[in-house]
């Protein structure tokens, strides 16, 4: 069984995952207009590139927009989530050794206590993420249950990663059913919305583009993110 | 149920029809057909299978559901917070619900999107610089306007707009001969004090031409006038065209495509006709947002500019003085507590943001500009934007938007707001009518007349 999931299931879903998100994501360019969409892309490629760049990096920088500055808890909790759940499953020591023996490729591992951090910074800002929707109005009137699955699906391979760190109940067991959680969740992102893995970068690129095009980016320093 | 005799599904194309709307006083006939219009369902969907592309189709699936953009929105934190104010919710409780119904929706539900598209959204903008995603909702209320209007669920006010757009080339009905007629009477009155003014219609090859916003016509004679004298005293080589002078859009507002573009191409039709240099417009702000921003995408401009290079008059106004050509007498600069009003339509949508502070720089006593906070790209909409002012349905709704921009006059302390947007400016003449702060408000060019200095020869003789 772990062999089956380390090996073609890895493949398997990892393939789905890629190929997946490369359609998404060249629908989503086939998609754009210049006309419906009111961005002359191409006319103006130079300010397009710097506006979407721009608006890019000021929105993954913690702190680096006005609207993170503004929201500081949240910001806490979506960096405290994201940092982690890209990181650990492409550089936690015991990944990077699974994907070195089914793709062949190999990335630098994390230190233990740095993986550790992370790990616990997925489960907890999930939990509260959670929270959040639960408590705050202007949070809940948006989220049904379709929202709290996305982050169940994105939290448990985290917990249950967890359990086997620290060989909480029958270790093997729940190997397995982390590795499982965890090709579910690889062969869903291209069908759900956690395809934002990819499309958060192309839509923020298209807004940037917007402001750097059309909308003033042309005029001077351009947008104060 | 048939469509009624006044609201229906077609744009209004002649003058006849356009009195007839207007006659129906407030709306009152035109609301009641409302309750009754069908909605063409085939039409709605296959309109946004040919319109509705990956931009905004991404932008509904792909929201997090987070709610980061509530704050953002100046009408849900004036709304007492309500969660049914979150633009997030807005937008998906309209455009997106009609999009996850394949279009199939009814008379109910349209009325209650044409309620959320108008009343509860200015297209300020303001939430697509706080999604992290990047989704700009007051791009897609835009959008939904354009879907409510085909189908004729659109305020009373703003089917006129369009109409007057349609019949007239210009937001209300003035003719191109009022318009040269009234510039030509404002230099009569005013050619004693300033000899050799003169306003050239039609100069072919000028640096300037002209374009203006219809009520400066029809009730403000005296902003053309004072137009007028600023680029006489400057120097400037000027000209107003006698055809597509009207800069705005109340077609924009109304989210009625086809007028859109018979309008900018009006005025497009003037700068192919005049070869002016460059174009300068008015102190509006969805003037210059429908003329100098969007408009080129509506006349199908591959480049996404106009046929010359369009400027706001603040920018030709920062240039004046930044060159001298239009000098301040520094003993009349303003020496009192003074705030600025940005603009969303040409600050957060257009990057001029620092142009006006250079104007302050000039214009004020250093110490006295006071800044509203939020500013720049992140002000909030004045309260009136997108047509809410015009809306007499709304009108309730907008005097507590207005609320919003009280506040954040009340805290610079300042009692003059300097304010380059009619739109803004009605807005803050309507909050001080409402809520009585005490307050002047003013557009840049009266406040430059007091203050400029009359070079010798220009000087009348005594
Ligand atoms: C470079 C990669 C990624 C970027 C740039 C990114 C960005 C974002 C952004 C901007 C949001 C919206 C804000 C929010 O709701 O917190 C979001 C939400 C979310 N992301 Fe990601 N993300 C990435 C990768 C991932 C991954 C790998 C996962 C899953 C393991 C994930 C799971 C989620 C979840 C569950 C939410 C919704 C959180 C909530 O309930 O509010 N993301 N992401
Ligand atoms: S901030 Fe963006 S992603 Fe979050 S709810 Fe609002 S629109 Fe959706
Ligand atoms: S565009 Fe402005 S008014 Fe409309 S939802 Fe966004 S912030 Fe609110
Ligand atoms: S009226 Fe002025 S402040 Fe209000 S939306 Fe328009 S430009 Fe913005």
């Amino acid at each position: 069984m772990y062999d089956l999931l380390t090996g073609p299931g890895l493949k398997l879903s990892i393939g789905i995952c890629l190929i997946g998100l490369i359609i998404r994501g060249v629908l989503y360019i086939k998609g754009l207009h210049w006309q419906l969409d009111r961005v002359a892309y191409t006319a103006h490629l130079k300010a397009g590139i710097r506006g979407a760049l721009r608006s890019i990096f000021f929105w993954i920088l913690p702190f680096g927009a006005r609207g993170w500055r503004t929201q500081p808890l949240m910001t806490v909790l979506f960096f405290g989530f994201h940092i982690g759940a890209v990181c650990i499953p492409l550089f936690l020591a015991a990944h990077t050794m699974i994907l070195q023996k089914a793709l062949g490729i190999s990335f630098a591992s994390l230190n233990q206590t740095v993986a550790d951090v992370m790990s616990w910074g997925v489960v907890v800002s999930a939990f509260f993420l959670a929270l959040r929707r639960l408590v705050l109005p202007e949070v809940r009137i948006l989220s049904g249950p379709y929202d709290y699955l996305i982050l169940f699906l994105s939290a448990a391979p985290f917990i249950t990663g967890l359990l086997c760190r620290y060989e909480i109940g029958d270790y093997s067991f729940f190997l397995l059913i982390h590795i499982l959680l965890g090709e579910i969740l690889l062969i869903s992102i291209p069908f759900t919305r956690l395809s934002h893995i990819l499309l958060f970068f192309l839509s923020r690129a298209q807004l940037g583009m917007d402001f750097g095009i059309k909308r003033g980016g042309m005029k001077g320093k351009g947008l104060n993110w | 149920m048939p469509e009624g005799t006044l609201c229906n599904r077609q744009p209004i194309q002649t003058d006849e029809a356009l009195k007839t709307l207007l006659s129906d006083t407030g709306g009152r006939q035109y609301y009641q057909e409302m309750q009754s219009l069908p909605v063409d369902t085939p039409l709605l969907w296959e309109t946004i299978q040919k319109t509705c592309r990956s931009r905004i189709r991404t932008w509904l699936s792909m929201c997090a559901r987070c709610g980061m953009c509530a704050d953002s929105c100046f009408l849900y934190r004036i709304n007492d917070r309500d969660p049914k104010q979150v633009p997030a919710y807005k937008i998906q409780s309209t455009l997106g619900e009609i999009l996850r119904r394949k279009g199939r929706v009814d008379n109910a539900f349209m009325q209650m999107a044409m309620e959320t598209a108008w009343a509860k959204c200015t297209c300020c903008n303001r939430c697509g610089l706080y999604c992290p995603h990047g989704i700009d909702m007051g791009v897609m209320f835009g959008y939904l306007r354009g879907l409510l209007y085909q189908q004729g669920f659109v305020p009373w006010e703003l089917k006129i707009g369009a109409g007057m757009h349609r019949v007239y080339h210009a937001q209300m009905d003035v003719t191109d001969a009022d318009f040269t007629e009234t510039f030509a009477w404002m230099v009569e009155e005013n050619e004693e004090d300033y000899p050799g003014l003169a306003v050239p219609v039609d100069k072919v090859g000028a640096d300037i031409m002209y374009t203006v916003n219809a009520r400066e016509v029809k009730h403000y004679p005296e902003d053309l006038a004072e137009a007028a004298i600023l680029f006489h005293l400057a120097g400037e080589n000027w000209t107003v065209p006698s055809r597509g002078w009207e800069q705005t859009s109340l077609a924009m507002f109304a989210g009625d495509w086809e007028a859109c573009k018979i309008q900018v191409e009006s005025v497009y039709d003037a700068m192919e006709r005049l070869k002016p240099k460059r174009m300068v417009g008015t102190e509006c702000g969805h003037a210059h947002r429908a003329t100098v921003v969007e408009g080129p995408y509506w006349a199908g401009r591959k480049d996404g500019l106009p046929p010359v290079e369009s400027i706001h008059y603040v920018e030709w106004l920062a240039e004046a003085l930044r060159t001298g050509k239009l000098k301040i007498n520094p003993e009349k600069r303003i020496k009192e507590p003074v705030t600025l009003q940005d603009s969303c339509n040409y600050v957060r949508n257009h990057g001029l943001k620092e142009i006006t502070r250079e104007i302050m720089s000039y214009i004020v006593e250093p110490g006295y500009f006071i800044d509203m906070s939020p500013n720049r790209e992140h002000n909030y909409c004045c309260g009136g934007g997108g047509g809410f002012n015009g809306i007499g349905l709304y009108r309730k709704q907008r005097n507590k938007a207005l609320i919003t921009k009280r506040d954040q006059i009340l805290s610079t302390g300042a009692k003059l707001v300097i304010a380059p947007c009619h739109n803004c400016w009605d807005a803050i003449r309507d909050l001080e009518e409402e809520y009585r702060i005490g307050i002047r408000w003013s557009f840049l060019k009266p406040l430059i007349l007091k203050m400029v200095e009359i070079p010798e020869h220009l000087k009348p003789e005594e």
